[in-house]
């Protein structure tokens, strides 16, 4: 009898997982985003309406159970007004997306020579030159920006090369300004950039670019009338993995910035720790993903509108 | 081989004028030892080749014979390893692809894809500087031409295969080149598609007085379409003539072979006149009897090439001493309009006869594993000595 209910059970199982195992494979991905992703958004959600107190752990609780059964639900939208209040937040949002918008640029500017040459390439030199691309990340983020302090630094490499060929006299003040912020962040993020633009250009079929010479077009034209706009949805997918992440980017100005770096990681790193006001770090930070997460919206809808208005 | 008939046969089709024939006018393209070279690999080699104003000029070969290199040559994508290509009297040798006064057809079509249809044609012309309004009116006029005048505002992923090959035709013509390369024009359509694009093809050719290089694997499409035939192998051109030319006087086995099929007896001269050759084959149950010379020596070995369709297949024996050959009916292909017979001879040898059924009911059908005596001609087929 044991026999066959075991056997009636596999053979249940088995249509079970026939039926179910899309959803299954699919949900994996989804519960890990939910546990990890959504459940911690709702954490600093929750403690962004809280109000600072010196407690263990220090912000108020949302919800209280008064006395006679009564369940108080204290929000303090406080947190956010005072973002709005004082202009410390104000200028460190924009100066975070001006140094985000002026780096993307400037990575995309460097990072379309290097994809394009490395597209055009024969195959078996393509997976070097990919290899050289991404070698970087073999060595931890952080030794990487510290050497740009030994490069960069008034005695570093570059002032001691330029006054030795007697170029300079007095060393340039490189470190501590906002030039070694933008010099890190290219540096750092040049690989998001590459291998976007990369897969995209790879793809460019060049009969394209021989039909565009073909009927009258030099290189130039033919580059910015079929390589560029063909390109497009290679530039914004770089550009969002650049532009995201340096808006909230913390190690690179901290290290290599100056007083006159202002930007919203750090803003977000005092609160936490040098005055311990959680619920306004945690507005800080619902702020900046309010502020990254709707144009993105309004830029996918965008896009898919212009697709389907093409397909 | 008898150069004379040939110019005979070329004079009575007749119709038009030749030039490659009278020789009266300046060829308008003049390939001169023409060599491309990939590393150690010889994609062309050494062609020469005279291409005559609106000519409608078919490349044929299989993959590989170097004729789509020979075509990208031309346009300017590809520089000659040696040998000179003039079009209209001027050296192609330092001209960019983009100050030719040629234009290209793609195998791909290579349309853009983020373009519509009227700005792809228009392309070539607002390169050229000329003003918005007057370009498209002048694409309107060309999307007529290839009736797409409805499709003007689609993207190219919005058109079927046939109308994406007009496009690309229409972009191509719109710059009204000198010259029109066409790389498998046709390639990528069905085949009733094909064969009706082929004849508005030469449609538009003979409207626009256009000269068109077409490179083509499809023996059929260039015996459609072309004025005169290439036939490459190996990067090499191994004959050059006009349709008919090319089939009926085939100057060697491959192009005989190439060109439609055939049925290939080698053999030895046995008896050679001045006004005909017997030919001794192992594989043919008699002599075989032509009746024109032809240049060779006694006991020389060449090969006797006859088409399917010139053998006639009975039941009866002929009568006369040549020219025919026994054997069993193999197997029958009937394809509506014409039988193809598979016949096995005595010698082991299997050769093809087509007959055209011209009645619907035939008493003396011939039919599977009948003994049936195969006869030609004299003049049916040819002697190729290579």
């Amino acid at each position: 009898m044991s026999d066959i209910s075991g056997h009636n059970f596999h053979t249940t199982f088995y249509h079970w997982l026939k039926r179910r195992g899309r959803t299954l494979v699919i949900s994996v991905p989804f519960w890990w985003l939910i546990v990890f992703f959504l459940a911690p958004f709702l954490v600093v959600l929750k403690i962004s309406f809280a109000e600072a107190i010196i407690a263990q752990p220090p912000y108020s609780q949302l919800l209280t159970f008064a006395e006679d059964g009564v369940v108080q639900l204290k929000l303090f939208i406080s947190n956010y007004g005072y973002l709005l209040d004082d202009s410390l937040y104000i200028s460190a949002y924009w100066s975070s997306i001006k140094i985000a918008f002026v780096s993307t640029l400037i990575t995309l500017l460097v990072a379309y020579p290097m994809a394009y040459y490395i597209a055009r390439s024969p195959s078996h030199r393509r997976n070097i030159l990919l290899m050289l691309i991404v070698l970087p990340f073999w060595t931890s983020f952080l030794l990487r920006v510290y050497a740009w302090i030994g490069i960069l630094k008034t005695n570093g490499i570059i002032n001691n090369v330029l006054m030795w060929l007697g170029i300079i006299d007095e060393p340039f003040v490189m470190l501590q300004t906002n030039f070694a912020v933008y010099v890190g962040i290219v540096y750092t993020y040049l690989p998001f950039m590459v291998l976007p633009l990369f897969t995209n250009l790879v793809k460019l079929d060049e009969s394209l670019l021989e039909a565009s010479s073909d009927l009258g077009a030099g290189s130039l034209t033919t580059f910015l009338k079929i390589t560029l706009p063909l390109s497009i949805p290679g530039i914004i997918a770089g550009s969002m993995l650049v532009f995201i992440p340096v808006v909230g980017e913390f190690v690179i100005p901290a290290l290599l910035g100056g007083p006159s770096t202002l930007m919203i990681g750090q803003v977000l790193w005092n609160e936490f720790f040098s005055n311990r006001d959680w619920p306004v770090a945690s507005a800080v930070a619902i702020v900046m993903l309010v502020l990254l997460v709707v144009p993105i919206m309004l830029l996918r809808n965008a896009q898919n509108a212009s697709n389907e208005e093409g397909a | 081989m008898n150069a004379s008939t040939q110019k005979n046969i070329n004079g009575s089709i007749a119709g038009g004028a030749k030039p490659w024939v009278s020789q009266d006018q300046e060829p308008f393209i003049r390939i001169n030892n023409l060599t491309k070279k990939f590393g150690d690999f010889t994609a062309v080699d050494n062609v020469s080749l005279d291409i005559y104003r609106e000519e409608l000029f078919c490349l044929l070969g299989g993959s590989g014979c170097g004729k789509s290199t020979l075509l990208r040559m031309l346009a300017g994508f590809e520089a000659p390893t040696s040998g000179t290509i003039m079009i209209d009297g001027q050296d192609m040798a330092n001209v960019a692809p983009f100050d030719r006064p040629t234009n290209m057809m793609f195998q791909s079509y290579a349309l853009f894809p983020h373009m519509s249809v009227e700005k792809n044609v228009a392309y070539g012309l607002l390169r050229d500087g000329m003003r918005k309004r007057e370009a498209f009116e002048q694409v309107g006029e060309m999307l007529k031409l290839v009736q797409l005048q409805d499709f003007a505002k689609r993207k190219p992923d919005q058109l079927s295969g046939g109308q994406r090959q007009r496009v690309a035709l229409a972009r191509s013509l719109i710059k009204k080149p000198k010259l029109l390369l066409l790389d498998e024009p046709l390639g990528a359509l069905d085949k009733k598609l094909r064969e009706e694009t082929q004849f508005e093809l030469i449609n538009i050719q003979e409207s626009l007085g256009v000269t068109f290089i077409v490179v083509t694997h499809d023996q059929e499409e260039a015996m459609t379409l072309s004025t005169r035939i290439g036939v490459m192998n190996e990067g090499e051109i191994i004959q050059v003539g006009e349709p008919r030319e090319i089939y009926e006087f085939p100057q060697s086995k491959f192009v005989a072979d190439f060109i439609g099929s055939v049925n290939i007896f080698e053999g030895r001269v046995s008896d050679d006149a001045t006004d005909y050759v017997r030919i001794k084959s192992s594989e043919a149950d008699c002599e075989i009897h032509i009746s024109h010379g032809v240049s060779c020596s006694e006991n020389q070995k060449l090969w006797f090439a006859i088409r399917p369709e010139k053998l006639e297949v009975t039941h009866k024996k002929p009568r006369g001493k040549f020219n025919w050959v026994c054997g069993l009916v193999d197997e029958i292909a009937y394809q509506g309009n014409l039988s193809v017979y598979r016949i096995k001879l005595t010698s082991g040898k299997i050769i093809r006869v087509t007959k055209s059924n011209r009645l619907r009911h035939n008493e003396d059908e011939i039919t599977w594993d009948d003994k049936v005596y195969v006869s030609w001609e004299d003049a049916a087929g040819v002697v190729l000595t290579q």
